[in-house]
C-alpha cells in the first residue's frame, strides 16, 4: 500500500515536471542596436509576450560595431547565442548567400508583403531569396535652415546639385557667428564618411569597381568628387569636420550651427523634435544633391531582423520578427508612442496615411528618396555590385574603412587628395587580388 | 639665494602642486562624466562645453526604466570576486614557490607568463569562442570567471612574487623549525606578513575584472552580461546618447569606486602595519 502511494507520488511529480517543461516558454534572444525605433520595439516586448505567452523575449543591446563583430563571430562559429539578429542591407545578402540565415518564406497571409517597398526587399535578398524582414529603412536627404535661406534670399530646389550646395554654403558660412555653411560626415568608417562620399561619387559619375572588379579611384570622377568634398567641407564646414559623424552633425544642426546638412532621412525626426532641437520649426527638406547624374545620389539602408540557421528557436524567432515588422506593429507604435514614431521607410501604407504625413514633415521627401534609390542600378556606368553607398561583397567593409581613413586624412590636411586616392587604389587592388577576384 | 630650508619648502610646495595637478587630471574625466549624466542630451553636446546648467535626473530615470541594473551589477560582482578569489588561490602558491624555491628558470617563467598579456585578445577570440561554445560556457558567469582568472593571473603572480621576495627566507625557516606544516607556514606566517601587498593585488584584480569589456562583450549575451555590457548598450549609431551613456557609466563605476575608496584605507593600514620594514 505504502509502495503504491510512493509510486503515485513519484508519477505525479514526474508528470508535473514533464508538463511544466512542455509548457515552458521558448526563449528568443534578440541582438540589436540602441536607437529610438529599436528601443520602442524593446518597450513593446510585453505586448508581444501577451499575444504569444509561450515565447519569452531576451534583449542584448550593443553598440553598432560591437554588435556586428559579435554577430559575425557567433554566426561564423555556429555559436547559436542569438535567435534574432539585427542586421543591415550590407550583411543580409552576403550572410544569406553563405547559408547563415533562414530564408524568409511562408510568411502569414496577413503580413502583406506587397505593402513593403520593393527596393528594400531587393536589398535584403540574394538571388531572389529574402533573408531578413525590414524593420525600418532610410535614404539620405538634404536638411537646410529655411530661416537662413529666406534671410539671404536663397531658394533650395527639390534636388540641388553639389555646385549649388557649394554656392549656398559659401553665402551662409559665417564662422565668426558659429554658423557653418554645410555639415557633412568626416569621421572615417565604411558606414560613416564613406556612406556619404560614395553617394557623392555616384552623383559625380564614379563607381567603386568597373565590370571586371577593378577599382577606379585614380579616374577623373573620383578625383572630382573627393576634391569637391574636401574643398566644400574644408572651407565651409565646422572646425574639426574630419571627426564628425552622424551624431556630431546632428548636435551641431540641432544647436543651430549648420545651415545645411546631407545625411540619413531618419535625422528628420530628431531635427523636428522640439525637445532636442533649437531650430525644430525652421527645417526644410530636399533630396540629396545630384551632379552629373542623380543615380545613386541618395543612399538606401535598412535595419532588418533575421533568424540565423544556428538558432534553436527558429519558429518562435520567426513569429517575433513577423510581428515586429508587421502593419499591426506599426499600429501598436502609433497607439503607444504617437504616429510620428512609426518605423519609417518600409511600408507603403505608412505613407498613405495622411495623419503620418502631417505629423512627420520629412515623410514625403523620405518616400521620394527611398523610391529613387535602387541598389541594383546605382552608378552612371554599369557596375558589378549591388548597393548604393556600399558594394555588397564581404571585402567591402575592410576596404572602405581603410579608404575612409585616407579621405578623412585628406580632409584633415594630413595628405593631398591625389595621394589619398592613389593609396586607396593600391589598397583596394591589393585586397581584391588577395580575395581572388583576379590575379596580378 | 634661498636657504636649504627654503629650498626644501619650495620643493615640497612644487611637489604638492604637481601631485594635485596629476590627481585632478586623472579625476577630471570621471568628474565630467558625472556632470554630463545630469545634463540633457542637447546640453551634453553643447559647444563650448557647459559647466553650469539646469541639472536633471531624467537620464537616471530612463536607465532605471530601460535596464535591469541590479542584474548586470550582480553579474559584475560575481565574476569580479569569483575570478579574484580563484586567482589568489592559484597565485599565492605559485608566487610562494617561485619566491622561496627559485630555480634558474624562474625569471624566464615569470617573463613568459607576463608576455601572454601582450597578445592582442582578438587574436584568440575565435578559438576561445569555439572552446566556450563546445563546453557550454558561452553566456555563463562560470565562463567569465575562468577567462578573467586566466587574464589576471600573470599580474597577480608577479605582484605576489614581488611582495614575497621582500620577506626574509629565514622567517619561514624559523616557522618550519617550530614545526609548522606548509599550509601553516603560508597561512599563519607568509600571508599576514604580506597582507598589504596582497590586498593591493586583490584590489587590482577586482578593478581589472570589473572594467574588462572585450571578453564580456564577446562571450556573454543576456544571462551573464556584466556592467560593461550594459554601458555598451547605451551607445547609439543614430541619435544623441552621451548624457544617458554618462548616467549608466556613473552607475557602473560607482560600486567599484566606493569599494576602492573603502579598501584604500585598509590597504594603507595594511601597508603601514606590515611586518616588512
Amino acid at each position: 500500500m505504502n509502495n503504491n502511494r510512493y509510486l503515485s507520488a513519484v508519477m505525479a511529480v514526474g508528470m508535473t515536471a514533464v508538463a511544466s517543461s512542455a509548457m515552458a516558454a521558448t526563449k528568443v534572444t534578440i541582438g540589436t542596436v540602441n536607437n529610438g525605433d529599436m528601443v520602442r520595439m524593446q518597450g513593446l516586448s510585453e505586448e508581444f509576450e501577451k499575444l504569444y505567452p509561450h515565447i519569452d523575449l531576451d534583449w542584448v543591446v550593443l553598440e553598432e560595431n560591437v554588435l556586428r563583430q559579435r554577430l559575425t563571430t557567433d554566426i561564423a562559429t555556429d555559436g547559436g547565442q542569438f535567435d534574432v539578429m539585427t542586421i543591415g542591407m550590407y550583411e543580409a545578402p552576403i550572410w544569406g548567400e553563405k547559408g547563415w540565415l533562414t530564408p524568409m518564406k511562408d510568411l502569414p497571409s496577413d503580413y502583406d508583403m506587397a505593402d513593403i517597398f520593393p527596393s528594400v526587399l531587393g536589398g535584403l535578398s540574394s538571388k531572389g531569396t529574402l533573408y531578413a524582414l525590414p524593420f525600418y529603412a532610410e535614404s539620405s536627404m538634404t536638411f537646410y535652415r529655411k530661416d537662413l535661406f529666406e534671410a539671404n534670399g536663397l531658394s533650395m530646389p527639390d534636388q540641388p546639385s553639389w555646385d549649388q550646395m557649394k554656392s549656398f554654403a559659401e553665402q551662409l558660412h559665417k564662422p565668426e557667428e558659429e554658423q557653418y555653411g554645410i555639415c557633412l560626415r568626416g569621421k572615417a568608417g565604411w558606414g560613416e564618411n564613406m556612406a556619404l562620399i560614395t553617394t557623392m561619387a555616384n552623383a559625380f559619375g564614379a563607381r567603386w569597381f568597373d565590370e571586371n572588379w577593378k577599382p577606379e579611384f585614380t579616374g577623373p570622377e573620383w578625383e572630382n568628387a573627393v576634391s569637391f568634398y574636401v574643398d566644400l567641407l574644408g572651407n565651409y564646414g565646422p572646425p574639426g569636420a574630419s571627426s564628425n559623424g552622424f551624431n556630431e552633425n546632428l548636435a551641431l544642426f540641432n544647436s543651430g550651427k549648420c545651415a545645411m546638412w546631407v545625411d540619413a532621412t531618419v535625422a528628420g525626426a530628431f531635427l523636428t523634435d522640439e525637445t532636442q532641437s533649437r531650430v525644430a520649426d525652421q527645417i526644410g527638406f530636399a533630396l540629396a544633391p545630384e551632379q552629373v547624374t542623380s543615380k545613386g545620389s541618395g543612399w538606401l539602408w535598412s535595419w532588418a531582423l533575421a533568424v540565423p540557421v544556428s538558432s534553436d528557436a527558429k519558429e518562435a524567432a520567426k513569429t517575433f520578427i513577423t510581428w515586429a515588422t508587421s502593419r499591426a506593429y506599426s499600429q501598436l507604435v502609433e497607439e503607444t508612442y504617437g504616429i510620428a514614431n512609426v518605423p519609417p521607410g518600409t511600408r507603403t501604407s505608412t505613407y498613405d496615411n495622411a495623419e503620418y504625413l502631417e505629423a512627420a514633415p520629412f515623410a514625403t521627401r523620405t518616400l521620394e528618396a527611398i523610391g529613387n534609390a535602387d541598389p541594383n542600378d546605382s552608378t552612371l556606368n554599369p557596375s558589378p555590385y549591388v548597393g548604393v553607398q556600399f558594394a555588397a561583397i564581404p571585402e567591402f567593409q575592410s576596404i572602405a574603412t581603410q579608404v575612409g581613413k585616407l579621405i578623412s586624412g585628406a580632409l584633415a590636411g594630413s595628405m593631398s587628395v591625389d595621394h589619398a586616392l592613389k593609396a586607396a587604389q593600391s589598397i583596394t587592388l591589393r585586397e581584391m587580388t588577395r580575395a581572388r577576384y583576379y590575379s596580378n | 639665494m634661498l636657504s636649504l630650508k627654503q629650498r626644501r619648502s619650495l620643493n615640497t610646495l612644487l611637489m604638492g602642486v604637481l601631485a594635485w595637478g596629476v590627481a585632478l587630471a586623472i579625476f577630471f574625466p570621471i568628474f565630467w562624466m558625472l556632470l554630463t549624466s545630469f545634463k540633457t542630451e542637447i546640453d551634453a553636446f553643447a559647444t563650448p562645453p557647459q559647466l553650469f546648467f539646469s541639472p536633471t535626473l531624467e537620464n537616471y530615470t530612463l536607465v532605471n526604466e530601460r535596464s535591469d541594473y541590479l542584474h548586470f551589477a550582480w553579474n559584475s560582482v560575481v565574476v569580479s570576486f569569483g575570478s579574484t578569489i580563484i586567482g589568489m588561490m592559484l597565485a599565492v602558491p605559485a608566487a610562494y614557490s617561485m619566491a622561496f624555491f627559485e630555480t634558474k628558470r624562474t625569471k624566464g617563467t615569470l617573463l613568459w607568463m607576463l608576455s601572454t598579456k601582450m597578445l592582442p585578445p582578438v587574436g584568440v577570440l575565435v578559438p576561445i569562442y569555439l572552446l566556450f561554445k563546445d563546453t557550454g560556457l558561452l553566456d555563463t558567469k562560470t565562463g567569465l570567471v575562468i577567462i578573467y582568472t586566466l587574464i589576471n593571473l600573470p599580474i597577480m603572480i608577479w605582484m605576489a612574487y614581488t611582495y614575497f621576495k621582500e620577506i626574509p627566507k629565514e622567517v619561514l625557516e624559523a616557522a618550519r623549525m617550530d614545526g609548522s606544516t606548509l599550509f601553516q607556514e603560508i597561512w599563519r606566517v607568509l600571508l599576514p606578513m604580506s597582507k598589504g601587498g596582497l590586498a593591493a593585488t586583490v584590489l587590482l584584480s577586482l578593478i581589472l575584472s570589473w572594467n574588462e569589456a572585450f571578453w564580456s562583450l564577446n562571450l556573454t549575451a543576456s544571462e551573464a552580461a556584466p556592467l560593461t555590457a550594459l554601458i555598451a548598450s547605451y551607445s547609439s549609431p543614430e541619435g544623441l546618447f552621451w548624457a544617458k551613456l554618462s548616467a549608466v557609466s556613473t552607475l557602473a563605476c560607482a560600486p567599484i569606486l566606493i569599494f576602492g575608496w573603502i579598501s584604500q584605507k585598509q590597504l594603507v593600514r595594511g601597508l603601514s602595519f606590515g611586518a616588512v620594514k
